[in-house]
């Protein structure tokens, strides 16, 4: 693995891998002193051209805990704000000597296509509406460790709930759970679902009301209060009514159903109810599962001529 | 003229309407002096396994000057066309000031005299800045010698401002050329809207876009009874509708772009904007559907829409960077590549029609006769190359076929009785 674009990059194996990898870090994000060196002389550049908090603070604190060094480049402050194009910040950064490149930006396509101004390791921190490929595996990796199989989630029904059309978390996700044997159905107005699903192997559903009785995890995504002002979409009122999580509905969850959610919330809008009452609810642990599958996705492309038994041992 | 040198165009086969022959051809001065068996010349080209026929004429090429000579000048973009085959080209009228005015037409024409290395004629806008609101005088610039208008870049999206427009066209005799998109169902759209574009998550172009307008110009010509010519037709539901438009004997013509006969939306994956144009590339389906209009004579002509864009440009995210992909050099190989066309079909696409429709036929586009004018060019559709972006003349490199092969080769090109292209390479 020479860079982390796509989900669409990784074989089914490569993810079970990774995901492995990612119990040892979660091992070690559980001790006293969660540092290891596997990365020391490392530099891992994070390169957000659109804001975040939790990503980019879950990639630096990857980074921080394997001890590589962080630089850290946001648009709002830098020279982009000075017309430099991409190109040249890519390439200015690289001459820094950057040896990985976490990459967040409002359009689609943009880390692949700074693959070819750097010969360091490139990451999708989230691209526009394509791709967020960490979050697919800290999710993947959330439900198969509650599920306790760590191999698959076959057989799993898993609901994504929202606007799909704008969501590159709905992208990776469906590409991850599908390929890993979930059977996944879309819950969105046709206006928020993308204009063909030809070859995603989903279903849909048109209410939340259809799903929320017999879902194994039910997948709440962020409802952009800015796609509903495009007016393109319906009214605030009848999105809520028909895909908001209330009470009730959270009632109906089975027993053992996961609630997730890829942050942040919109409370009030997508989620009417106080996740911490659902007891399926696992979002702070997707939190926290996201450290670990960034610091064994991290590892993977910068320390892979280290043996992780070898490295992942000792204390920083 | 005594100190004229003859040019002996000699073993190639002659391309006419009416027939397809094997001669030489002696040109003298800037006509055609003799067609006929072992003729001798003080010059002589080597035609041997070649087609001669009328020079290309390209109804589609941006040459970006005045305005953005980074990107392209008349010069360089002539020199592309006279490489391609073309002996004449449309220059679209997008360029900074729009061709809206007579100083800016006559600017374009004289720059085109002065690289002379084909006919530069120059369109002129529909509306005034290319804006779709206030019309240009089409007669004022027809003095000119301009014979087809058109918004290019941008459709004219306003219905009653069309017709009135089509009117006027009529009243001075010249061609309106739509670029049919109705601008918005394509807010910032980045390619086909289809099952590629929903799961790269961007922004779709959808085909009814282009054909919502295609359907209303037909009703509007309809109405008026003027010309207009559709470039860049993309879609299967637009050749349909051109299709039965010509059966109705409407005064409709069409083109199509090599690009749009050969690359599918599906290259987009790789995120390079060197794939973005607009309209953008789309499904088999539709490729399957403009070939067949080609076959079938729905589509009259073959336009390169040659877009040239400085390298910094196209190295934007995929939605900030400029639609557009270079035409001239590629043409004749990449329509011969994609498409199984007898010589004299593809001379009827690339030279005879366009030449008609570009009012441009006095000149261009005409048989190889004795006194014909000698716009010619040499050219094969057997030669295997590969294209090479450093190796264009146009200033731009944006060509989506680096590193591909393609068949068929332009070897001479005469403009205007001059041998601007010889093997393969430009003269001047």
């Amino acid at each position: 693995m020479n860079h982390l674009l796509s989900t669409h990059d990784l074989s089914i194996d490569e993810i079970v891998q990774l995901l492995e990898l990612a119990d040892h870090m979660a091992e070690i994000n559980s001790r006293a002193v969660p540092k290891v060196p596997a990365l020391r002389g490392k530099t891992i550049a994070s390169v957000f051209f659109e804001d975040s908090t939790r990503t980019r603070l879950s990639f630096e604190t990857a980074a921080k805990r394997l001890s590589a060094e962080v630089m850290t480049f946001s648009a709002s402050t830098s020279s982009v704000n000075k017309g430099e194009s991409l190109r040249d910040t890519i390439e200015t950064l690289t001459a820094m000597g950057v040896h990985a490149f976490v990459v967040r930006h409002k359009s689609s396509g943009v880390p692949k296509q700074i693959t070819q101004w750097t010969n360091a390791a490139v990451v999708n921190a989230g691209d526009g509406w394509h791709q967020h490929p960490t979050q697919a595996m800290l999710d993947a990796y959330t439900i198969t460790r509650n599920f306790g199989d760590k191999e698959s989630m076959a057989g799993r029904t898993i609901a994504i709930v929202g606007d799909i059309k704008h969501s590159r978390v709905a992208r990776s996700n469906v590409d991850v759970f599908t390929r890993m044997g979930a059977n996944v159905v879309l819950v969105a107005p046709d206006a928020l679902l993308p204009s063909s699903i030809e070859g995603w192997n989903v279903s849909t559903a048109s209410s939340i009301d259809e799903v929320v009785g017999h879902v194994d995890v039910l997948y709440m995504l962020r409802m952009q209060r800015e796609r509903m002002d495009e007016s393109l979409v319906i009214s605030l009122k009848e999105y809520t009514d028909l895909y908001a999580l209330t009470e009730e509905r959270a009632a109906r969850l089975a027993p053992h159903a996961l609630l997730m959610h890829p942050g942040p919330i919109n409370r009030g809008v997508e989620m009417q109810v106080d996740p911490s009452e659902v007891p399926g609810s696992r979002i702070l642990q997707q939190v926290a599962n996201g450290i670990s599958v960034r610091m064994a996705v991290l590892f993977s492309l910068l320390g892979g001529e280290i043996s992780p038994a070898a490295t992942l041992g000792g204390d920083a | 003229m005594s100190a004229t040198k003859s040019i002996v165009i000699r073993g190639a086969t002659v391309v006419n309407p009416d027939a397809v022959f094997e001669a030489d051809v002696r040109v003298v001065d800037a006509l055609i002096d003799a067609v006929g068996d072992a003729l001798e010349g003080d010059i002589v080209l080597d035609g041997r396994g070649c087609y001669v026929s009328s020079g290309f004429v390209d109804l589609h090429t941006h040459l970006r000057e005045p305005g953005k000579e980074e990107a392209e000048t008349i010069e360089s973009g002539s020199r592309a066309a006279a490489l391609g085959g073309y002996t004449a080209v449309v220059a679209m009228p997008n360029t900074d000031p729009a061709q809206d005015n007579v100083a800016t037409v006559r600017f374009v024409r004289e720059q085109g005299i002065k690289a002379n290395l084909c006919e530069v004629m120059p369109s002129g806008c529909i509306t005034v800045g290319r804006l779709g609101a206030e019309l240009v005088s089409y007669a004022g610039l027809a003095d000119e010698g301009v014979t087809l208008f058109t918004d290019d870049g941008t459709g004219v999206q306003d219905e009653d401002t069309m017709k009135r427009a089509l009117v006027s066209a009529r009243l001075a005799n010249v061609t309106l050329a739509q670029h049919c998109e109705v601008s918005s169902m394509t807010n910032g759209a980045v390619m086909h809207d289809g099952a590629c574009c929903s799961s790269l998550g961007v922004p779709g172009w959808p085909s009814l876009a282009e054909e919502q307008m295609v359907q209303r110009d037909i009703n509007l010509v309809r109405a008026t009874g003027a010309k207009m010519h559709f470039l860049h037709l993309s879609t299967q539901g637009s050749v349909q509708m051109v299709r039965e438009a010509k059966a109705e004997g409407l005064p409709i013509t069409a083109e199509v772009t090599p690009h749009h006969l050969s690359l599918l939306d599906e290259l987009l994956t790789s995120f390079d904007p060197i794939f973005k144009v607009n309209p953008p590339l789309r499904t088999a389906a539709d490729i399957a559907a403009l070939k067949a209009g080609v076959l079938d004579g729905t589509i009259d002509a073959i336009a390169t829409d040659h877009a040239p864009h400085a390298g910094h440009t196209k190295e934007q995210p995929l939605d900030q960077a400029p639609p557009g992909m270079l035409g001239l050099e590629t043409a004749l190989a990449v329509v011969n590549t994609s498409m199984d066309l007898d010589a004299r079909k593809i001379v009827e696409l690339m030279s005879w029609n366009p030449a008609r429709i570009a009012g441009l036929d006095a000149r261009h586009g005409r048989a190889v006769a004795v006194g014909e004018p000698a716009n010619l060019c040499v050219w094969n559709t057997a030669d295997v190359w590969e294209v090479s972006r450093e190796g264009l003349a146009s200033k731009s490199k944006n060509t989506p076929y680096h590193g591909m092969n393609v068949r068929g080769r332009v070897r001479h090109t005469l403009f205007s009785g001059q041998i601007v292209v010889n093997e393969g390479k430009a003269t001047r």
